[in-house]
């Protein structure tokens, strides 16, 4: 398959994420949103990492070429864990004292 | 082996101990011992400049350098002193005369509490140090110090009695009219330094043929606008005639050994770049006859006897600069000398006088005084007859060598100055007269009170009256003794040659019978005119006169009140306004900055990602478009 494809989706996930980050005022779909950004890009990591792979196999077999894409996923994806659990723990307190998730609610930053 | 004049650096070291004694313990010192310490030094450098002009006649010329006073990249200036025959002439008057008038101040000045006699003195020293460093450095920066020393004394020494506001405000005028020269000489510094790539006179002299034209005109134009300033040329010499602030023998040190003769030194230094430009030597030339004929007509309606004499000082420096104006620089250099005699005796004589009247120096208020104060009388007169130019006095052989000097270059020039030596004489006798003769004038009270100076005085004066007399001999015309010029053979080694000598004797004989026949008439119309005088109200010329041309007023008018007015702008209008305003706007557009930025932290967080997306975006857009 091109490589042309993996790209299209990623960017369309991408931008979905980023939509959803803006237009949505729940706390909790705002962090699907992250969420769905970060997965784009292991998307195109991992795509990129096979495509450039196979290229290099075609030269001589026993290369390790293009490997080290996929465990950068594999990073991302323990960091996005740790995230996770972090940010909704903050959700949970935010619910506690405001009864709410709405972010619009969350403007005490500015003080 | 060295050189023996390597320790010259004694002589401007004596006047700068005396000044650091005098000055710092002058609560402390008794007069006497204030007075011991300020002669002595000046005669310590006296006797070593007695030493030094033997050995320059010996022929023994010498730069000694001391140390690197400023040596960065390029530019080299050694600490280093030039001793040869035009230093040498000039330590001997500076050191000689300038030794006669602390003696006379002592003496003079007595009358002063015990720490103002020993400020007295620690500026009189300090002056004649920066004098000798003045006429000694061997580079024109080491002059320059010694210059703005002489400004700074004469500063001090006008303003000595400071609590007369009159007397600061002439003090100020002399600082400020010597700094507007002092800025010419220090460009012109500057100029040579870019042009030649050195300061030191024998580097300077030596490559003068590197120099263009229309540079040497630039450069000597400039340094005579700082001689102008120290030697009261026109258009700087009002500050001279109110210098008469200071104390009478202060006069005397500024107007015959030190200070004014600062401007003559220097353009007869820098003969050699005179030389080199026609436009300059003529600008000299027409400037200082333009400054003789000018302050001899101002001299003759003064009434303060020393104003007399400081417009007549002006006008005998303007005779100096036209003799270095039309080449004749040891002519002019001579006259420097005759002039210190004569111009200290005069003003001496002038404080003596002053002294027997109790302070009085208004001579309309003075008469007949020639019976009760003698010595004063006879020195006086020969000093006037001295400044006169009647032979065998010195003056007329300095004058004479002058006038033939001009007479050779143009006989206009010859004819002005000729009238200016008239009213030379006439003024002078005119002084002298309305002094001396007639009945006494002013107030009972004075009249009891005059008597002759004491012996210090007296004997300076004597001293200098001798001087006086005998001074010319060392110039002798050639028409009179063969081999008499001896000044200008001294000189001669450091002087571009004048032209020798192109008009016949008999014409020269006639020339010397003109003058010496004119000045003789004018003295005795002076005598006949001011031997009874009674005092008028002045009319018509003589009140222009008597107010000196109006000059100061009209400096008054077309630079101190337009200055006066545009610094008023500055600081009530343009400050106000527009720095003020300036300042204001900034603070105003910060505040309002601030104010409309504290909107974006709304704290809303969506508005924060949104403005994070929008700057990534353009960031990436910026990249894409600009990685061209």
């Amino acid at each position: 398959m091109p490589i042309n494809y993996y790209i299209f989706l990623s960017i369309a996930l991408f931008a979905i994420g980023i939509v959803g980050v803006l237009t949505r005022r729940n706390a909790i779909i705002i962090f699907m949103c992250i969420e769905l950004m970060l997965n784009a890009v292991n998307l195109l990591l991992v795509a990129f990492s096979k495509m450039h792979h196979l290229k290099a196999a075609m030269a001589d077999v026993t290369t390790k070429a293009g490997t080290d894409g996929q465990l950068f996923v594999f990073f991302i994806m323990v960091v996005a864990a740790a995230e996770v659990s972090v940010g909704l723990a903050i959700i949970v307190m935010m619910y506690r004292n405001i009864h709410s998730v709405d972010v619009n609610f969350l403007n005490r930053l500015k003080h | 082996m060295q050189n023996a004049l390597q320790i010259v650096w004694l002589i401007p070291i004596f006047p700068l101990i005396g000044f650091l004694i005098n000055g710092l313990g002058r609560n402390y010192l008794s007069k006497s011992v204030i007075s011991v310490v300020g002669c002595g030094t000046i005669l310590a450098s006296f006797a070593l400049s007695i030493w030094v002009f033997l050995q320059v006649r010996n022929g023994n010329t010498h730069v000694a350098g001391y140390f690197n006073f400023i040596s960065v990249g390029k530019l080299k200036i050694p600490f280093a002193f030039q001793i040869d025959q035009l230093s040498s002439l000039f330590l001997l008057i500076i050191t000689g005369v300038g030794f006669l008038i602390h003696v006379y101040s002592t003496s003079y000045m007595n009358k002063e509490s015990k720490e103002h006699f020993g400020r007295y003195f620690s500026f009189l020293n300090l002056f004649v140090f920066s004098m000798l460093l003045l006429v000694m450095g061997a580079n024109y920066v080491i002059m320059f110090i010694g210059w703005e020393g002489v400004g700074l004394c004469s500063y001090l020494l006008i303003g000595y009695w400071f609590k007369n506001t009159e007397y600061n405000k002439a003090a100020n005028k002399a600082f400020i009219m010597n700094r507007i020269g002092d800025l010419g000489f220090l460009i012109a510094i500057f100029w040579l330094f870019a042009k030649t790539g050195t300061v030191t006179y024998t580097d300077v002299f030596s490559g003068v043929g590197n120099l263009s034209n229309s540079d040497a005109t630039i450069i000597t134009l400039l340094l005579f606008l700082g001689a102008a300033g120290k030697s009261a040329q026109i258009p700087l010499y009002t500050w001279l005639p109110d210098a008469m602030a200071g104390p009478t023998p202060v006069s005397a040190l500024i107007h015959a050994a030190t200070m004014v003769t600062a401007g003559i030194y220097m353009v007869a230094r820098s003969n050699v770049l005179y030389s080199l430009s026609e436009i300059s030597m003529n600008v000299v030339a027409v400037v200082g006859l333009a400054t003789a004929i000018l302050a001899a007509t101002i001299a003759l309606k003064q009434n303060d006897i020393k104003k007399v004499l400081a417009y007549s000082t002006v006008s005998q420096l303007g005779y100096m600069f036209l003799a270095l104006g039309v080449g004749a620089y040891s002519a002019g250099v001579f006259h420097v000398m005759t002039h210190a005699f004569f111009k200290a005796l005069l003003f001496l004589a002038a404080g003596s006088v002053i002294h027997a009247v109790n302070g009085e120096q208004d001579i309309r208020n003075m008469g007949g005084l020639s019976k009760k104060i003698r010595i004063t009388f006879i020195t006086f007169l020969i000093g006037c007859i001295a400044i006169a130019g009647i032979p065998p006095f010195s003056g007329f052989f300095s004058k004479d060598a002058i006038l033939l000097a001009a007479y050779e270059k143009s006989q206009v020039l010859y004819g002005i100055a000729l009238f200016g030596a008239l009213l030379t004489a006439f003024y002078m006798f005119r002084l002298l007269f309305i002094t001396f003769s007639g009945s006494f004038r002013g107030t009972e009270e004075q009249k009891h009170h005059v008597h002759e100076s004491p012996a210090p005085m007296t004997t300076v004066l004597v001293v200098l009256a001798v001087l006086s007399i005998v001074g010319g001999l060392v110039g002798i015309p050639e028409v009179f003794i063969k081999g008499g010029d001896r000044i200008n053979e001294f000189l001669s080694p450091i002087i571009a040659q004048h032209d020798a000598h192109t008009v016949s004797h008999s014409t020269e004989y006639m020339l010397m019978a003109l003058s010496t026949g004119l000045v003789i008439v004018a003295i005795i119309f002076a005598w006949i005119k001011f031997r009874n005088y009674q005092r008028s109200e002045a009319r018509g010329l003589a009140k222009v006169l008597e107010n000196k041309w109006y000059v100061d007023e009209l400096y008054e008018k077309i630079i101190v009140k337009p200055l006066h007015n545009l610094a008023s702008f500055l600081s009530n209008v343009f400050e106000k306004s527009v720095v003020d305003g300036l300042v204001n706007a900034v603070g105003k557009a910060v505040h309002y900055g601030s104010r409309q930025l504290r909107l974006l932290q709304s704290g809303q967080v969506g508005s924060y990602v949104l403005l994070m997306v929008l700057s990534i975006v353009i960031i990436f857009v910026l990249q894409f478009f600009l990685r061209k």
